[in-house]
């Protein structure tokens, strides 16, 4: 294949990759959209398999057919609950991947001199950086979100010096190494910066808690498309740098829309420790719980007209989600209007809950975001709370010592009665207290989310 | 002060406008009361019971209306009773000064001080003193029983031994308080009740009630809501398909309760004289809007007649047909009314301008019409006053705001020069393609829809993939260590580029509608 065909091919595959981004952004388009992501995919690779730049096949054919193994695997095999995880890890094989490339580049001895070479390690040392703060970050988040690795920020005593710290050291190292390539060396300060690199990674996912993963999961999603980018500079590669910043780009915004939804800082999530910065003591909670049994929620159910359930975090890992629309399926069968409040950062990964809902079958038209739902609360007779703490907690709005003070909440105690559904009186990830649970019209219905609903279930149809 | 009770000297009039209960209220607020003796007879309150309250009873009228600086009456006050006002007193009782120009001006030229119960702002704060509603509850579950009692059959269906019944059918015009008690009358008496109203958002009330909301098929949007929650006249083409769905009703129905009143004007004509004649013989028409002229065209005022076999019940004072029930909601409101008026509880009222309820109650204030009122403020309006307010609370920024906005795009212009003053031209034709495909995925994102981050997260992700494409550039390389780490990294990113994929396809093909 010609060099122009190869670039043609390039511009083919850009704009497949445009449309499918544009696709993902409507549910009507999504299908479609990812369709032409997988075809621009597929010209990219054969392409540049055949350029005149490619010309052992052995290698390629195997690590190819591996690798598209091992991922169909995976991408059949996963629970749905278990999404965030997938991302992350998957997040991280990205970064290693740049890591391998740029260390592949290192070693491979160029034609170019004086401020080209430069740049070009320049390039080689960005891509290596992002790459590895990208593997570490990821591979921390996954341990956090697949609970291998304990949810808490891990705040190191002068975090913000210790980051400080490796900045300042991985710019030390990159004009080491430039100075020492110029000798044709500099495999050592390659490998420090490494490294600190990754170190860097981890001690940033560590301080992040868990109620701002899907923040995390994006702005890691975010680091690999830049990773892409780097890599791109480093082999004078267009399509891999604008696929690179079309990733980099759409996830820094992902991460912000993300942030926005909490009113937080983007920085402030970034610089971690969750709820530390406020400055009063928050409010103690003070009140009696009123706990509710099964058969009485049923009642309750029974005699609303208009149900709202509101799902958190709770559900995936009760994996409720089948039976709450076997639930709603008899609700809306008794002609009651049920519908779903869904909070922008429910969950661990930026629309977590829309999937879940989805794989449960629920249709999507009763499937309502926070803001569509909030000024509608005097309608709604019955709430369901399902597993949700912070998303649903009055002193973000009345509190302002609250560390999470100012995040837009779903208001559902204007509605006339919650029930909240929960293991134990143990507060959310924020760690923050619920007055939401005191209220004169909540109900507390304890235990696990499944076992629950299913008695529910159970006492509805008697 | 004192106040005073007169007895409704307004033919059929049984209403009263105190009763023991609001009494014992008032007392503590620091008023003196007396009544009329007599006063409350008709709803079923003797004087005795008064005066175990503490209400002085006066023997005639002529001394009471003298000696009392606050009079509290049901109807508007009619003959010799305006004469018996004089000045510096206070009136409270249905006023309708929007129909009653004379009587205005004529209780202006007394220099007293006039409240309408009829002119209470509807607000929710006001609720409590809303007289009308609760009269227009009354009114609404009266119509059903006069109707009942003029309907030769059953309300409810019944299967006996003796044949099977099938249950009447009953039709409510227009859905506000009354209507809506209506329906809860009909309905608790086993009737199928269907109920139409202009205003599109009371048929979730309508179905709230069990009663079905009739639909009118009328292509333009145009909601029936006026100002205040009630009503306004529509367009002559709605009128024509409204009209349309009520003849064909008409044919249908046992019985039709109207209670279409648009404030201000005469009741709108719905019921038709074909439509009448076209009824079963022994329906019921009662009609609730018969003081404004009736919603059907052969309605006669404070009559029961018989027209081609359908009874039309044309009574205005369906309330006062329920004299005890309704005086103990209308004395209740006046007692909130005048709570609101004495906020010192020192029985000295006190007539605040600046509070809207009391502000729109008030017609006359000291010989002064103040009537119609300013136009009701919005309620959610202070509500934004104060998130204003804590808007301009925050600190100050050390920046000035304008500058702060800018400042983004004058780092980035300055890095952008920077970089520009020393790079090569072969990068910066990189650079350029960079920049343009951070601003697509910039534009491109920004609309998605929530429920899609998660498959937009995984096929961005799986896109990121195409790092594999720098591992195969690199792959051929005649150095064996540089081929085994492109492999290696070509073997990575493709488990990304299928998975990624993959999943996303699995995800989506679960969103369904």
């Amino acid at each position: 294949m010609s060099h122009s065909l190869v670039t043609m091919s390039y511009i083919v595959a850009t704009i497949l990759f445009i449309l499918s981004l544009s696709g993902l952004s409507n549910q009507e388009t999504a299908r479609k959209g990812n369709y032409y992501g997988m075809l621009g995919m597929a010209i990219a690779i054969g392409a540049t398999a055949l350029s005149a730049s490619v010309s052992s096949y052995v290698i390629l054919m195997i690590a190819l057919l591996i690798g598209g193994f091992i991922g169909t695997k995976l991408a059949l095999k996963v629970e749905m609950t278990q999404m965030p995880e997938l991302v992350a890890i998957m997040h991280s094989l990205v970064g290693m991947a740049a890591v391998l490339v740029g260390y592949a580049n290192f070693m491979d001895e160029g034609s170019l001199s004086g401020v080209e070479k430069t740049i070009h390690e320049v390039e080689i040392y960005i891509g290596i950086l992002i790459g590895a703060v990208t593997f570490a970050g990821s591979v921390i988040a996954f341990g956090k979100l697949s609970e291998r690795i304990s949810g808490k920020p891990l705040l190191l005593p002068n975090r913000h010096f210790l980051n400080l710290g490796l900045l300042i050291s991985a710019i030390l190292l990159g004009s080491w190494f430039l100075s020492s390539a110029e000798m044709g060396g500099g495999t050592l300060p390659l490998l420090l910066m490494t490294i600190v690199a990754l170190a860097f990674g981890v001690h940033m996912v560590m301080a992040i808690g868990g109620a701002d993963m899907p923040v995390v999961v994006s702005m890691l999603n975010s680091y690999s498309g830049w990773a892409a980018a780097a890599t791109g500079f480093m082999l004078s590669n267009d399509l891999l740098i604008v696929t690179g910043a079309l990733v980099g780009s759409s996830g820094a915004i992902l991460s912000y829309i993300m942030c926005r939804a909490m009113n937080r800082h983007f920085l402030s999530v970034i610089a971690g420790g969750f709820g530390t910065a406020s400055g009063g003591e928050a409010a103690e909670i003070v009140g009696e719980v009123q706990p509710i049994g099964a058969e009485e929620t049923a009642q309750l159910l029974l005699t609303a007209k208009s149900i709202m359930i509101i799902p958190g975090y709770g559900m995936a890992v009760a994996q409720a989600q089948h039976t709450v629309y076997e639930m709603t399926k008899l609700l809306r069968g008794k002609g009651k209007k049920v519908g779903f409040a869904i909070h922008p950062v429910a969950g661990r990964m930026p629309g977590h809950m829309n999937v879940l809902l989805a794989e449960a079958k629920v249709p999507y038209d009763i499937v309502y975001e926070m803001d569509e739902i909030n000024d509608d609360w005097s309608n709604v007779d019955v709430s369901i709370v399902i597993g949700a703490n912070d998303i649903v907690n009055p002193s973000a709005l009345t509190d302002p010592n609250s560390p999470i003070a100012g995040m837009p909440v779903i208001e559902c105690w204007k509605g006339e009665t919650t029930i909240v559904m929960k293991r134990s009186m143990a507060s959310g990830y924020a760690g923050v207290g619920n007055p939401l649970f005191v209220q004169e019209n909540t109900r507390m219905l304890f235990g696990d989310a499944n076992a629950m609903l299913q008695a529910v279930l159970k006492a509805l149809n008697a | 002060m004192k106040i005073g009770i007169p007895r409704e000297i307004h033919d059929g009039e049984k209403r009263v406008a105190l009763t023991p209960d609001s009494a014992a209220h008032l007392t503590k607020l620091g008023f003196t009361l007396s009544i009329e003796s007599g006063a409350g007879v008709a709803a079923d309150i003797s004087d005795e019971s008064y005066q175990a309250a503490g209400v002085e009873i006066v023997k005639t009228a002529k001394t009471l209306w003298k000696n009392a600086d606050i009079i509290l009456k049901v109807r508007a006050p009619e003959g010799n009773e305006v004469d018996l006002l004089t000045s510096g007193k206070t009136l409270i009782s249905f006023i309708w000064a929007g129909q009653n120009p004379e009587l205005l001006e004529k209780l202006a030229a007394k220099n007293i001080t006039v409240l309408g119960m009829d002119s209470v702002p509807r607000m929710s704060r006001a609720q409590k003193l809303d007289a009308l509603s609760s009269m227009a509850n009354i009114a609404g579950y009266r119509a059903i029983v006069e109707a009942a009692q003029h309907f030769g059959r059953f309300f409810t269906g019944q299967i006996t031994a003796a044949g099977k019944i099938p249950p009447a059918k009953v039709l409510i015009i227009g859905a506000g308080v009354a209507g809506l008690a209506a329906i809860g009358a009909a309905k608790s008496m086993g009737a199928i009740v269907r109920a139409f109203d202009t205003r599109p958002e009371v048929k979730e009330q309508i179905e709230s009630m069990d009663a079905e909301f009739l639909m009118l098929d009328f292509k333009d949007e145009e909601g029936g809501s006026g100002t205040g929650g009630y009503a306004k006249t529509m367009s002559a083409e709605f009128i024509a398909a409204e009209m349309a769905l009520f003849a064909q009703q008409a044919k249908e129905v046992d019985i039709i309760i109207t209670t279409a009143l648009i404030p201000g004007r005469p009741a709108p004509k719905l019921i038709t004289t074909e439509m009448v004649e076209s009824m079963r013989a022994g329906s019921v028409i009662v009609d609730l809007a018969a003081e404004q002229g009736g919603n059907c065209e052969l309605t006669e005022k404070d009559k029961v007649v018989v027209k081609h076999g359908v009874t039309i019940i044309g009574y205005t004072n369906l309330p006062s047909r329920l004299a005890n029930q309704s005086s103990q909601l209308y004395a209740t409101n006046l007692r909130h009314l005048l709570t609101e008026l004495t906020p010192a509880k020192d029985g000295v009222i006190h007539v605040n301008f600046e509070d809207e309820v009391l502000r729109g109650a008030t017609v006359i204030k000291e010989g002064k019409i103040t009537y119609p009122p300013p136009p009701p403020t919005l309620s959610a309006a202070p509500a934004a006053k104060v998130a204003e307010e804590t808007r301009v609370t925050k600190k100050p920024s050390l920046i000035p705001p304008k500058i702060k906005e800018f400042l983004p795009l004058l780092v980035g212009v300055f890095a952008l020069f920077s970089v520009g003053s020393v790079a090569p031209t072969s990068f910066m034709s990189h650079f350029t393609v960079f920049v343009l495909a951070c601003f697509i995925g910039y534009q491109v994102i920004w609309n998605v829809k929530p429920s899609l981050h998660t498959p937009l997260m995984s096929v961005t992700n799986a896109i990121s993939g195409i790092i594999v494409i720098g591992a195969l550039v690199q792959v051929s390389s005649p150095s064996i260590g540089i081929s085994l780490l492109a492999g290696l990294a070509i073997l990575i990113a493709t488990i990304n580029i299928s998975g990624g994929f993959l999943v996303t396809r699995r995800m989506l093909e679960m969103f369904r509608k």
